[in-house]
């Protein structure tokens, strides 16, 4: 008896030395190397199957009973956590506090972002067809003809400055053509026109090395609409802008291009003179017929 | 009446077809529309060629009926005929109808400035004369043949200003009016 109590407790120690992380000392070196061959040996051993076959394709128990069996309630396991932290911390913003005049009204109102629909349709819209190469504008493709290229002479065919004359700067992402006078010689700004509405003469000024600023976009030449819809009918006709208003900073700009223009316009003899002119039909003068 | 011949050797210019624009030599008759024609120096193989399409030269050349491309070479290189040809007033008026055909809306600009500048001196010279002859008044003779002297210098004077090469050619048209 005393001698089977002892390799009874020996092993009996060894065993919750294995289980635990090998608190006493010459435990700790054993099971070190132990817990380093325990991985070892984890990985190796895989459980036979705890669901005996009756039949092919048939097991003994059913998938509750499989999961007492297989003890899953203990093994739970859940992804690493920084992704989700991530995304719980960058949720979008739910509402947004907004200004509010008038006096004794609190100064600022809490506005939800996006809102409860106010209309629900007594039918739901039916499902569309499948369409394909239906793009928007702004995926549309621009052309543009070939006779048409930076420093081209144009001529205008439309618009209040019809049948001038016109250097071509480029092309914009729309696809409208940005087009200078320049201002000093036929007060045509810098200003976007159509392609289809202009003539390409083959007459072209020589325009390498010339800057043209970046911000000069679609936005820039956009005209600009207010819209504040009041109750009183008369005054909606006044506040919108009827008339047109210079702004510095197209004087600027208007400044900045022309003056690399003109300096090579001055060079071709007579071209001055040209773009000063105006483009006239007469008799006996056939568009069809002109080479321009 | 009739100046210009249909002869062996008649230089004729076409006017239509797929040769227009070219000279060739009459080089025999074969009936009462069409010839046997040839234009070595002109690029026209040697061919049959209705007479509807030619319109005759002053040029003749000598060669027999019949005679070989290579007499008709000779012969035209002889006479030396596109250089005659294309000293002749009709050879510029085609020469001057196919640059103002090919005007670029730049070179119409520069020709209405040059007739207009043109026109600014013959004016004001004719201006000068009239005031000249109605200050003496009494001898119209004078002041007719000076007017005629001045209009002749005037097509000189033009020509020098700033122009391209198309413009004194429709210049060079008018003054013969």
């Amino acid at each position: 008896m005393a001698g089977e109590k002892a390799p009874e407790k020996k092993p009996g120690e060894k065993k919750p030395a294995k289980k635990k992380a090998g608190a006493k000392k010459p435990a700790e070196q054993k099971p070190i190397q132990k817990a380093a061959g325990d991985k070892k040996k984890r990985v190796k051993k895989y459980h036979a199957s705890r669901n005996p076959v009756l039949a092919r394709g048939i097991g003994r128990y059913s998938r509750s009973a499989m999961y007492a069996r297989k003890a899953l309630y203990k093994r739970k396991y859940t992804a690493p956590e920084t992704k989700i932290e991530k995304k719980k911390k960058e949720m979008p913003r739910a509402t947004i506090t907004k200004p509010v005049g008038g006096d004794k009204n609190g100064g600022s109102r809490v506005v939800k972002i996006r809102k409860m629909p106010r209309y629900y349709p007594t039918e739901d819209v039916p499902r569309k067809l499948l369409s394909h190469g239906k793009k928007p504008f702004c995926e549309h493709k621009r052309r543009l003809r070939a006779s048409i290229t930076p420093g081209t002479v144009l001529i205008l065919l439309t618009g209040r400055h019809r049948g001038k004359r016109v250097v071509f700067l480029k092309q914009l992402d729309t696809g409208l053509l940005l087009v200078t006078g320049p201002l000093a010689v036929n007060r045509v700004p810098l200003r976007r026109a159509h392609q289809k509405f202009v003539i390409a003469t083959s007459t072209k000024v020589d325009l390498t090395g010339v800057k043209i600023p970046k911000h000069l976009t679609d936005s820039y030449f956009k005209k600009k609409r207010l819209r504040k819809p009041k109750h009183q009918e008369g005054e909606i006709f006044d506040t919108e802008k009827e008339k047109y208003e210079l702004t510095e900073q197209r004087k600027v700009d208007q400044k900045a291009v022309d003056s690399q223009i003109l300096a090579r316009i001055k060079k071709v003899p007579q071209l001055r003179g040209y773009l000063r002119s105006t483009f006239s039909l007469s008799n006996g003068v056939y568009p069809h017929k002109l080479v321009f | 009446v009739f100046k210009r011949f249909v002869e062996i050797g008649r230089v004729a210019f076409i006017s239509f077809g797929p040769h227009a624009g070219k000279l060739v030599a009459i080089v025999d008759v074969i009936d009462q529309n069409r010839a046997l024609v040839d234009g070595p120096c002109s690029g026209v193989r040697r061919q049959a060629m209705p007479f509807k399409c030619m319109q005759l030269t002053d040029f003749v050349l000598k060669f027999p009926h019949s005679a070989r491309q290579k007499c008709v070479r000779l012969a035209w290189e002889k006479e030396n005929i596109n250089e005659k040809w294309s000293a002749t007033r009709w050879a510029k008026k085609i020469e001057a109808r196919e640059k103002k055909a090919k005007m670029t809306d730049f070179d119409r600009y520069k020709v209405m400035k040059a007739k207009k500048m043109r026109n600014r001196i013959i004016k004001h010279e004719m201006k000068k004369l009239q005031k000249l002859a109605s200050k003496k008044g009494k001898k119209p003779g004078k002041p007719e043949k000076a007017e005629k002297a001045a209009k002749g210098k005037k097509p000189e004077k033009a020509p020098k200003a700033k122009k391209p090469e198309k413009a004194p050619a429709p210049k060079a048209q008018k003054a013969q009016k």
